[in-house]
């Protein structure tokens, strides 16, 4: 199975049944693929949308109906639209119940860079650090490493923050790891991997506890 | 008391170089597009343009970017805009990113009397450097001031004569509440009714809050990405 493809049936898994989820640009959509059967969530679309629908048909597409991510797609029965101001006092209030987003770094304590490089320019940060700041759950879809094989789970993050002490879970290709108050806790390892290969590829200390479930 | 004007051009001609703008509009979804081009043809410079995103290089905000009319620009994201990249680089554009939330949240309080607010967002992050943070139940938060404007560009569905105005789906987005937000807002829609004939209930806008009303001459209403599918055999 692909990378991509194992990560997000893996975080599809930890939907549940009303769950109100917002789904951020790139692999994390994805999810939205996967989600099991009987469990009937909401996506949200902090461009002012609850209950995001698929891609239209050619025959359906509407320049008035887009997602976060500026792509066209449709409504479903029970959408509602609300203007952004709106969109964001729910997702600050709490009423969010998961986000699942990209990652360069994230830390021991749960921090999190996902925005910007120094020596790059600044495209800026759209909604993810109210998304981070906000929702109830806050899952990390990424690879374990750089392309060049570094380290992205890291003891610190060196990169400028997205948000402080607010991601809960950590979902690999190599890996299921849950930020906790003793650390990074591993639960779960993919099939084909190793406890010693997810460690070497982990820049920060891995809390094992018992045997890891696999994925 | 007539809100309705008949060009773009007689909407804009009294914006002087150096102004505030707002434009509603979320990547080219929902853009006062009528009034942007108004504002490109008649070339008031040294502009601030409050917006989401700064538009792509030759439409939205991106239009008066690429004719250098923008001095300041503050927005949540400004990917997508290769010459807006290019001034940035060379330092002939300034900007500003605030996120999203906080960007919304600022604008609303600008149209509400609101003097400021407490958020979660950014905190221990760059953007809370320099601001007030507070400790409130146990949770941190950081200090956010409102914004305003000298003057609103808004994209609605439908507007009836005194103002008031009803959006449609996703483009929406920041238009309400930059409505609420600058001294003068004018307001362009698709469709301009008598009073009576929009539902008072499904009025989102009222007409308090619109200086001048406008039917668009022409939405091209760009489609940024164009995601389809296919329709499966079943």
């Amino acid at each position: 199975m692909e990378k991509r493809e194992r990560i997000v049936r893996r975080i599809a898994r930890e939907l549940h049944d009303g769950d109100y989820v917002n789904l951020g640009i790139g692999m994390p959509t994805l999810v939205a693929n996967y989600v099991p059967p009987g469990i009937d969530i909401t996506l949200h679309s902090e461009n002012g949308m609850l209950g995001v629908g698929p891609y239209p048909l050619e025959s359906e597409i509407d320049p008035d109906l887009v997602n976060a991510g500026k792509e066209i797609v449709t409504e479903l029965p029970g959408t509602s639209y609300f203007s952004s101001a709106d969109s964001f006092a729910m997702v600050r209030g709490g009423h969010i119940d998961m986000t699942v987003l990209g990652a360069l770094e994230v830390d021991e304590e749960g921090n999190l860079a996902n925005w910007m490089v120094p020596g790059k320019m600044m495209k800026g940060m759209g909604g993810a650090m109210d998304l981070v700041a906000g929702a109830k759950r806050v899952i990390v879809a990424m690879e374990h490493t750089t392309k060049e094989g570094g380290h992205k789970i890291l003891k610190k993050c060196a990169l400028p923050l997205t948000g402080t002490k607010v991601v809960h879970m950590i979902v690999t290709e190599l890996a299921v790891i849950e930020v906790t108050p003793k650390g990074l806790v591993l639960r779960e390892i993919a099939a084909d991997a190793t406890l010693d290969a997810v460690k070497k590829s982990t820049g920060a200390t891995l809390v094992v506890e018992g045997e890891p479930g696999r994925f | 008391m007539n809100k309705v004007i008949t060009s773009a051009a007689d909407g804009i001609a009294l914006i002087p170089d150096g102004a505030t703008i707002m434009c509603g509009g979320f990547g080219l979804c929902g853009l006062p597009e009528n009034l942007i081009r108004a504002l490109h043809a008649r070339g008031t410079r040294n502009l601030t343009v409050i917006s989401n995103n700064p538009g792509v290089d030759d439409f939205g905000v991106g239009m008066l970017v690429r004719a250098k009319q923008v001095s300041h620009f503050i927005g949540s994201y400004v990917g997508e805009n290769k010459e807006f990249e290019r001034q940035a680089i060379a330092g002939e554009i300034k900007y500003t990113l605030v996120p999203q939330g906080t960007f919304a949240e600022r604008i609303r309080a600008g149209g509400a009397g609101i003097g400021g607010f407490f958020t979660p967002t950014g905190y221990g992050t760059i953007v809370a450097e320099g601001k007030e943070t507070r400790v409130i139940d146990g949770r941190n938060y950081v200090l956010e001031a409102p914004l305003r404007a000298d003057f609103a560009f808004v994209k609605a569905f439908k507007g009836d004569t005194k103002g008031n105005l009803i959006y449609r789906k996703t483009a929406r987005n920041f238009n309400p509440v930059m409505a609420t937000a600058a001294t003068v807002t004018i307001a362009e829609v698709e469709e301009i009714v008598e009073p009576g004939q929009l539902d008072p209930d499904a009025i989102v806008t009222p007409g308090v809050y619109v200086t001048h009303l406008l039917k668009g001459a022409y939405f091209e209403k760009r489609i940024e990405r164009r995601t389809v599918r296919q329709l499966q055999a079943v």
